[in-house]
């Protein structure tokens, strides 16, 4: 049954950086695609109606983490405390500019928020980057389950360890350019013009750099969790995954070139899921992996909750989330034709 | 003191769910209001109940987007804040919290949208199916987290696992707590009243002013009709019935409400007093004698129990501000009543509308319904003191160890900082929308001839 919600919490987690990853992307772009107003507010529109359902991944996943792994949820949380607090004010002040900002037609106010937009959507894809850097990397549980980490000791992926090091940083850049991809190919969907043309040409650069950077941030996992690759050997799932990012990464290429964007978000999509996959393949029993000391590791084995409540758990989160799937199949058919200026966010 | 981190755990979720908790608690009631506008519009064939609609959709949804933003913190905090008590009710309050989310937040956030700016993508019948999903999806949302607060105040459909923490043996159960219904009927009853008196006063403000007098006049009668059943249903049979449970289950919750130390049978009820817990009596005290037994069990003769028969490590450990809590809900709850019956029998006999004292009463009482809201939560959670969950787990027991003191006020420090600006953006926004008035796009840049639809 644990394992059964170690593939429920990291599916509605990639189901997250999926969904709301494509609007971090967009409102990194923001104001580089946009450049007036009416492009600004077609930015927005693109993402208006969905960004909030898209957040809700973010509650559904720590709603299942928080009932099935306890102990997970609460080392996890306190553990990081400050970093969780810094990424709960970059929410709210991008949940408020996206709402706000075409509220008012004061070129000031509209400015403010497009800037805060933006700085919020990368900063948290960043900080998300660096959480799962983090994770990876390991953090100092102790044997009761615990651990608290700074925010930075002296940038060494090795103990004692912080939140920021070069590792757990350059998998934040890596998390930045991927969802840059993800971002730009969803606005090349979802609008025309010159914001169109722009996204396409910011997604080609970014996706440049992802795959410069795939081969390096591979790499340093591999120096810096020892180990962490041996799944590929048991786990054929782990190769699943990675054949699905590589051919994400080559659909998301042609899509660009020959400017059919859906084959681009989708292939962007498929690289962002596969992944996010074959890390959880990689990771699997360990959902916090300990440094120095392996055996604190909380574990489907040794953090879940009891199995009788689960099961029962499994039998209404399912079918909840199907739910959730045919709003979001019904909102995907009201918006799909190209958004446009006056769509959301004022009453123009 | 300042390294102390409970006290500033504590603070700081009561800052923030209390912020938090000031907009849901207009939405939920203007969800109902919408809906029921909507569907006379549709049965009445009158569109200017549409234009009164989408004058408080948009009110609703600037409530909405800041209720959003500022409840995202909330559910994180059990985790940041309390690691202890996620760690130890995790598995059945864990259940509850994800419920809200797939079942009430997906609702919500999907058609929230299409609410505020999708009207001209929808037919009529559409967008009032969208304004009734919003209406469920709301109060649904205020039903999960009742239940999860229902849980810790009053611990049902649960077992001590053999690792000491609980187990959830009956989700069943734990939905229908016999104190979530209770009180999910006297918060919701609350919320009505909330929009209701919002409602009546941008009515009577407009009418005042002789502005809009007809969209004036539809809230006036929709926000005093449904205000002073709301008012009236908050106090009875809701509260009565809350207070009746309170008596029965937490006895040293009501006594300390109460301010009252020594036990004794024909208990009077309080109407103003300063308790004055080092001398361990009530100052100053005017009641009406043996009103609080027979409230409380039915009879006069009822024994109330005092702080004295329990011991003071269980007693809730802010005594003065429980009381001073208590009896502002109460008193504000009578005189919300009061205000109400006045007006509604101001409009039954249709004087409602010239009466000017009376206009100029309901434009100012918005706030009473907020504040008496406050307080009763604030009631109803210094009241389960020094419990976290009721008998099981101590607040002492159940925050983050692993915290320091300075961080989490500092973190305190930041939301009010946060929410203080938060508070000015938005009562900006709202003080725009009614200062456009109804039947007008006060906002947006694009010229008429370039809007589309």
């Amino acid at each position: 049954m644990a394992d059964l919600w170690y593939v429920i919490v990291a599916g509605a987690l990639t189901a997250f950086v999926l969904l709301d990853g494509y609007d971090f992307g967009a409102g990194m772009l923001h104001r580089l695609v946009a450049r007036t107003d009416d492009e600004r507010r077609q930015v927005i529109a693109a993402i208006g109606p969905f960004w909030d359902g898209n957040e809700v991944w973010l509650l559904a996943a720590g709603g299942a983490l928080f009932m099935a792994f306890p102990t997970v949820l609460s080392a996890g949380l306190s553990g990081f405390y400050f970093a969780i607090f810094l990424v709960l004010w970059c929410l709210i002040g991008r949940g408020l500019a996206i709402e706000f900002r075409s509220h008012v037609a004061d070129r000031m106010w509209r400015s403010f928020f497009d800037t805060l937009f933006m700085a919020t959507s990368l900063l948290l894809a960043l900080f998300f980057g660096v959480a799962l850097g983090n994770i990876v990397r390991g953090v100092p549980l102790s044997a009761d389950g615990w651990f608290t980490l700074e925010l930075f000791t002296q940038f060494r992926a090795t103990p004692p360890v912080g939140i920021l090091d070069w590792y757990t940083i350059a998998v934040g850049l890596f998390a930045v350019a991927a969802l840059a991809v993800h971002g730009g190919t969803f606005l090349a969907l979802r609008t025309d013009g010159a914001v169109r043309d722009r996204s396409r040409l910011a997604a080609r650069r970014a996706l440049l750099g992802v795959i410069v950077a795939w081969p390096l941030v591979t790499w340093a996992t591999a120096v810096v969790r020892p180990g962490f690759f041996d799944a590929f050997a048991t786990r054929p799932l782990a190769w699943l995954f990675v054949t699905v990012a590589v051919a994400g990464t080559v659909a998301a290429h042609a899509g660009l070139r020959r400017e059919r964007d859906g084959l681009a978000f989708a292939g962007s999509a498929c690289f962002v899921g596969g992944l996010l996959g074959a890390t959880a393949a990689c990771a699997w029993p360990a959902l916090l992996y300990a440094v120095p000391v392996e055996a604190n590791s909380l574990t489907t084995a040794n953090a879940a909750a009891p199995a009788d409540g689960l099961r029962s758990a499994f039998f209404w989160y399912v079918p909840g989330v199907l739910l959730a799937l045919g709003y979001f199949a019904l909102l995907a058919r009201l918006h799909r034709d190209k958004a446009r200026a006056g769509d959301y966010g004022s009453h123009g | 003191m300042l390294a102390d981190a409970l006290i500033w755990h504590r603070l700081q979720f009561a800052f923030t769910i209390t912020f938090h908790y000031l907009f849901p608690v207009l939405t939920m009631g203007l969800a109902l209001f919408i809906v029921v506008m909507k569907a006379l519009a549709l049965r009445t064939g009158d569109s200017r109940w549409d234009d009164a609609a989408r004058f408080w959709i948009r009110i609703f949804g600037i409530n909405f987007a800041v209720g959003v933003v500022t409840g995202i913190p909330m559910e994180f905090q059990f985790g940041t804040n309390w690691a202890r008590l996620s760690r130890y009710a995790g598995p059945v309050i864990g259940q509850t919290l994800a419920l809200e989310g797939i079942f009430a937040f997906f609702l919500e956030s999907s058609f929230l949208a299409l609410l505020v700016w999708g009207e001209k993508r929808l037919s009529r019948l559409a967008h009032f199916a969208v304004a009734v999903a919003l209406f469920v999806g709301s109060w649904l949302s205020a039903y999960f987290v009742i239940a999860t607060s229902a849980f810790m105040h009053h611990p049902v459909g649960y077992a001590v696992g053999p690792d000491g923490n609980l187990q959830i043996v009956d989700l069943g159960a734990v939905l229908l707590n016999p104190w979530a219904l209770l009180q999910f009927a006297h918060n919701q009853a609350a919320s009505v009243a909330t929009a209701s008196f919002v409602i009546a006063a941008v009515g009577a403000w407009y009418l005042l002013r002789n502005e809009h007098t007809d969209f004036a006049r539809r809230c006036l009668t929709l926000g005093v009709g449904f205000g002073f059943v709301a008012s009236l249903a908050v106090a009875f049979p809701t509260g009565d019935m809350q207070a009746k449970a309170v008596a029965k289950h937490k006895p040293a919750a009501l006594a300390a409400m109460e301010g009252r130390f020594e036990s004794g049978p024909r208990a009077g009820i309080t109407l103003i007093g300063q308790p004055n817990v080092a001398e361990r009596r009530l100052d100053n005290p005017i009641t009406v004698p043996g009103m609080l037994s027979f409230l409380a069990f039915g009879t006069f003769q009822g024994n109330v129990a005092g702080l004295n028969e329990f011991p003071e490590s269980d007693w809730p450990d802010n005594i003065e501000l429980l009381y001073y809590a208590f009896h502002i809900m109460a008193g504000l709850g009578t005189l919300m009543i009061g205000l109400m019956g006045l007006a509604a029998l101001a409009l039954l006999t249709r004087r409602l509308f010239t009466s000017r004292a009376l206009l100029w009463a309901l434009a100012l009482a918005f706030p009473f319904p907020y504040i008496a809201v406050t307080t009763g939560w604030m009631t109803a959670e210094l009241g389960r003191q020094p419990w976290v969950v009721y008998g099981l787990l101590r607040t002492a027991d159940a925050s983050s160890q692993m915290v320091h003191g300075g961080t989490a006020l500092f973190t305190l420090i930041g939301f009010m900082g946060m929410d203080f600006l938060i508070g000015l953006a938005f009562l900006w926004l709202v003080s725009r929308e009614l200062s456009a008035g109804p039947g007008t796009h006060p906002h947006g840049t694009t010229p008429p001839e370039a809007a589309h639809g």
